[in-house]
């Protein structure tokens, strides 16, 4: 339906690049500080803008007899391949896309405040904030996209924004490894997201969500009837629009880039790599949530495993890391996979939509603490200079704020009420148990090793031993502070929000509660592994030693990552570069130049030959001339004869 | 105003008033100022050409004139233009004009590089505005013999070697295109005083299918040698690590657009049938050229020869794309035409000028270049962007429009072959971000002396011609593909 009055809409994500193309261009020319200034006021706008359309579409006219409308904002056309297949670039404003709204810009207004502090005196300062607006820009302009192809698009542009800021610091190797290997790995993912566009528009015939999710349409029944390899086209088409949502969502196997994408600057991790960018697989399967339930339920089944084992997979990992980026970054990939479980059992109408609502509404929650954790990680490195865990001790005496927000964090993410993760966790909690008993049971599982991990992180850095610091550390600027506090408040509090009333598949609110019944055992498992976490690492001890000690390989094993790194570099340098890439070469030097080469020298060799025949001398030419006649006259007498 | 011989003429003035001139700065002010001409002129035919096309002008060309040129074969000497010769000629008058700013120091013979280069380059303008075959193959070999002087002349590394193989190539592609265009002539009308060299005139005579299918596959070959079509396109790695900078754009950025458009204009046009028969032979030649070009490349050290196997990549794609023979495909391999055009022609322009720098090209030896040459860097970065189809830039808009166009066959020949051009997009990320890194990024080699300095303001302007044209149509599509769609409409309805 297409509405006006929201049509300023567009305008929000496109401050923000006229804030990249204004910042990029002139940037070596400002101060540094002035581009941090003038990015982090382009987006104040431009939040100020989200909340007033969140404002105006939640509580004063979204809703028309009781459902949620999907509202067309803005439309135009942007390339035309037939007269009907068309990409258009659109703003489309429903419940999950204005939900998104405010985390990114709140989120990434958070970051761009800190930032001030955090990146003060860094070399790139102004390169630093034109991504980011370029960042906020296509990231916006992928939750509002109104169809397919627009998402894919601006897929592409915060896959490469997230390039450029992991390898903000390029002079670094491990930077420029970590970002290659992020870029390559997620295009990897968006060829199978790519192919199943193609292949779902050539289907449906259309590129339009409207069009594709209306549970009513002929696009849904389309491609259903056809099917390849004992699955329905449709199904292939949406599995492999789920391979690109694994690639940025970074589910098992794809996720091998998301640890190393930690190279970036920490703020850089707050936003893109833990609160927006690796959510936006989750996103669009949201998007394509009808198609999925009616058109394809065997790859959403799917998605609802893949999910669940890669929670359980990464928390098992997160428990032996040492980088207290990386077990964040580990953490963040075990709770996308409890979202992604929470929409693979989801229904559809009224409460069976819990798992999708509980999934956007964990999404949420988890953008406000996972930020929060990430940025409170950030403050701590800033104090200390180091990513080491065990080289950390003792830092709540000296880092006050950023010990109590930490906490808060590690509560929220532990899902002990009231705050917000308990929440979300508990509706996932639900959803699963009245779908699937096994993948609940792991999911159980991941709550209680999540509580371990974070109070591990959590005790490590801030109880344990006291350590020697070079200088002693100091508690983070103002500016750092105010994104902590402000997140902290947030983390606290947005568990109170009633999502089921906003946010539901068919649109339509319904109430949820509490299950107590499923609450009360995940909140004593979570304190479970809080207190093994307090037991074992709140003083310096060996007992975590010897507990990985008598694991032996299993250990070894998660703390290896489960050798999943190794087995993609064999692939890529022994397989690709070292079997198939070289050898091409080798064949286009040798054998097919070569055979040009060839022809050229046989060319050469005859006509060498030949040349003796022009050799000039007068006696040799009559000679030739001579028998040649005698021979042509006996031919010809020959045939005439017969 | 309107008449095309201005594209031939002005090139020819500037090279006669370059015989005149005599130093340095004259040479270079006359070339940069002739072909600053031929870029606003052309300019001029886009806006002459839209205003033609609203103001209700159907024709299958417009600005046509007619010059008898020998009467008893009927040859004639027709010239006119649709969009997509339109967009073609607009792009050789940028790559002329670029890649005369980049040889803006030239120091060995200036006078005869430019004059060889701007000869070269009327050939090309030639080319694309004529609509009868015989100039057509006239001014296809008018291009080609400069290459050779400047290969030869201006090249680095094994240059004799190189022009020789790149001449010999072309030349034998030419001779079967030869037998090609005459085949074509004999077949053009059953009256022997009617027949004709007319593309126009050829499109409406109803050559029988065997003799097509004899016919077909010597002009698409004679073409797609041009177009780097595999295997005959080993002249082109050689060819273009060799030649001079400016030789390099030229050659890449537009002397192989000539192979894609005779390859789209004459081969599918006039000999429809046997394309749509013989079309699988190619499309697995040119399928193998897509992925073959982008894995030669993660394995090449040389700046130039990434980026010729980068291109053999490219040009896979637009004759794959015209293979597809649907309107979406159509059009997305002219839109390739054009972004490999520009994108290729910002790729070895800053290969020069890096090379210009560090005096190497091998990128073991370079790295962390970012920091002593941002400029240069981020130029770098933005062409490898467009190269790997980032949106917003032009490469992006090509892709698509071919891999939809290709997925439009529901058989799973097509649809086999398309998911494997789909998946260069990957390979092509691989390598350019191999290079990216290895070049660009890391820290800074230090036991290299390099000449440090950034952009000199021609070099700059030479590079934002470049990118600002590869970000407009990446951005803004629309207005390109309507104007390419609608001059697209006779071939499809040959091909339908």
């Amino acid at each position: 339906m297409m509405n006006d009055s929201y049509s300023y809409t567009v305008a929000i994500p496109l401050i923000l690049f006229f804030s990249f193309l204004i910042i990029g261009l002139a940037g070596g020319k400002l101060k540094p500080i002035v581009s941090g200034i003038f990015g982090t006021f382009f987006l104040l706008i431009s939040t100020a803008l989200s909340y007033y359309t969140a404002y105006s579409y939640f509580f004063v006219d979204g809703k028309s007899n009781g459902v949620y409308q999907q509202l067309i904002a803005y439309d135009s056309l942007w390339l035309q391949f037939t007269d009907k297949l068309q990409i258009h670039v659109g703003v489309l404003l429903d419940p999950i896309s204005v939900m998104m709204l405010v985390v990114i810009t709140t989120v990434s207004l958070m970051v761009h405040i800190y930032s001030l502090g955090y990146m003060k005196g860094e070399v790139g300062f102004s390169r630093y904030y034109s991504f980011l607006s370029l960042f906020t820009f296509s990231m916006l302009g992928l939750v509002l996209s109104s169809n397919i192809f627009q998402t894919y698009i601006f897929w592409e542009l915060v896959g490469v924004s997230s390039y450029l800021l992991i390898g903000h610091y390029y002079e670094r190797p491990s930077a420029v490894a970590a970002s290659k290997k992020a870029f390559i790995v997620t295009r990897f993912a968006d060829m199978g997201f790519l192919v199943g566009i193609l292949l779902l528009s050539s289907f449906t015939g259309t590129f339009d969500f409207l069009k594709l999710t209306d549970p009513n349409g002929s696009a849904l029944t389309q491609g259903s009837a056809i099917s390849f390899l004992g699955l329905s086209v449709m199904t292939w088409s949406m599995l492999l629009v789920f391979m690109g949502a694994a690639g940025k969502s970074a589910m098992f196997p794809l996720h091998i880039w998301l640890p190393d994408a930690m190279e970036g600057p920490t703020p850089v991790s707050a936003l893109i790599h833990a609160a927006t960018m690796v959510v936006a697989g989750v996103y669009l399967v949201a998007r394509l949530f009808t198609v999925y339930f009616f058109a394809a339920p065997d790859a959403l089944i799917f998605i609802g495993y893949v999910g669940t084992f890669t929670s359980l997979f990464a928390a098992v990992i997160a428990c032996t890391q040492t980088d207290i980026k990386r077990v964040l970054a580990f953490s963040t990939i075990s709770q996308i996979g409890l979202m992604m479980g929470g929409l693979g059992v989801s229904g559809y109408s009224g409460p069976e939509g819990l798992g999708y609502t509980a999934s956007m509404f964990h999404l949420f929650n988890h953008a406000m603490f996972k930020a929060l954790l990430f940025l409170c990680a950030g403050s701590v490195i800033h104090a200390v200079h180091t990513n080491e865990l065990w080289d950390m001790g003792g830092l709540k005496k000296h880092l006050p704020v950023t010990h109590i927000a930490f906490l808060i964090g590690c509560l929220g993410i532990s899902g002990v009420p009231p705050l917000s993760g308990f929440f979300s966790k508990d509706e996932i909690l639900t959803a699963v148990f009245e779908k699937n008993k096994l993948l609940f049971y792991v999911q159980f599982l991941v709550a209680g090793v999540t509580a371990f991990y974070m109070f591990r992180l959590y005790f490590g850095i801030f109880w344990n031993k006291q350590r020697e610091y070079h200088t002693k550390p100091h508690e983070s600027p103002f500016s750092m502070l105010f994104a902590l506090i402000f997140l902290s408040i947030a983390s606290t509090f947005v568990g109170l929000i009633p999502f089921s009333e906003f946010v539901t598949p068919d649109l339509k609110p319904f109430t949820s509660h509490i299950h107590w019944a499923i609450a009360i055992p995940a909140i004593i498992i979570a304190v479970i592994g809080l207190v093994l976490a307090f037991v074992m690492y709140r003083k310096e001890s060996d007992l975590s030693g010897r507990l990985s000690g008598s694991l032996g390989i299993l250990y070894r094993a998660a703390y290896k990552k489960f050798y999943i790194d190794e087995i993609y570099l064999f692939i890529t340098k022994n397989v690709i570069f070292k079997h198939i890439s070289a050898p091409i070469a080798w064949f286009d030097r040798n054998v097919v130049d070569n055979t040009m080469n060839g022809i050229a020298a046989i060319t050469n060799f005859v006509s060498m030959r030949i040349r003796a025949f022009q050799s000039g001398q007068l006696q040799q030419y009559a000679y030739v001339m001579v028998s040649g006649l005698v021979i042509i006259v006996l031919v010809a007498l020959y045939f005439m004869k017969t | 105003m309107n008449n095309l011989l201005w594209l031939l003429a002005i090139p020819l003035v500037t090279i006669f008033v370059l015989i005149f001139c005599n130093d340095k700065r004259q040479y270079r002010l006359s070339a940069a100022f002739g072909m600053g001409l031929q870029l606003l002129y052309s300019f001029y035919l886009v806006f002459r050409y839209t205003t033609e096309r609203s103001s209700g002008n159907i024709e299958q060309m417009v600005f046509m004139h007619e010059y008898k040129w020998f009467d008893s074969l009927n040859i004639v000497f027709t010239t006119g233009i649709d969009a997509i010769s339109l967009a073609l000629v607009v792009l050789t008058a940028v790559v002329t004009f670029t890649g005369i700013l980049v040889s803006w120091n030239m120091e060995k013979l200036p006078k005869e590089f430019f004059i060889s280069l701007i000869t070269l380059a009327t050939g090309v303008f030639g080319f694309f505005i004529t609509i009868d075959l015989f100039t057509m193959f006239l001014f296809y070999e008018l291009a080609v013999i400069p290459m050779y002087i400047l290969i030869g002349i201006w090249g680095s590394g094994k240059k004799e070697y190189a022009a020789m193989k790149l001449t010999l190539m072309l030349m034998g592609a030419s001779a079967l295109l030869l037998v090609g265009i005459l085949g074509l002539y004999t077949y053009s009308s059953t009256d022997v005083n009617l027949l004709s060299f007319n593309i126009l005139d050829i499109a409406n005579a109803n050559i029988p299918v065997d003799i097509q299918k004899f016919f077909f596959p010597m002009v698409f070959i004679g073409f797609g040698v041009l177009g780097a079509l595999f295997p005959l396109h080993t002249w082109s790695p050689d060819g273009h690590s060799s030649a001079p900078t400016a030789v390099s754009m030229l050659h890449a950025g537009v002397l192989m657009k000539m192979g894609g458009y005779g390859c789209l204009r004459v081969a599918m046009y006039l000999l429809p049938e046997a394309a749509k028969e013989l079309a699988w032979i190619f499309i697995i030649l040119t399928t193998i050229s897509i992925v073959y070009g982008a894995f030669g490349a993660i394995a090449q050290k040389d700046l130039k020869y990434i980026n010729a196997y980068s291109s053999v990549s490219h040009c896979g794609l637009v004759l794959f794309a015209i293979l597809m023979m649907n309107q979406t495909a159509l059009n997305g391999s002219v839109l390739q035409m054009i972004s490999h055009g520009l994108m290729t022609a910002l790729f070895f322009a800053l290969i020069g000028m890096i090379y210009e720098r560090t005096h190497t090209r091998d990128i073991r030896l370079m790295g962390g270049l970012m920091k002593i040459m941002p400029f240069l860097g981020v130029c770098y970065m933005i062409a490898g962007f467009a190269s790997l189809g980032l949106p917003g830039l032009s490469g992006f808009v090509a892709e698509i429009n071919v891999f939809v166009g290709a997925f439009m066959h529901t058989d799973s020949f097509h649809r086999v072959a398309t998911v494997i051009a789909v998946s260069s997009i990957v390979i092509t990320a691989v390598y350019i971000l191999r290079v990216i890194g290895a070049l660009l990024l890391g820290p800074l080699d230090v036991e290299h002396e390099f000449e440090t300095g950034d952009a000199r303001w021609y070099e700059r302007w030479a590079n934002i011609i470049l990118i600002v044209s590869i970000a407009a149509i990446g951005i803004a599509p629309l207005w390109l593909s309507d104007a390419l769609i609608k001059s697209l409409q006779p071939i499809i309805q040959k091909l339908q």
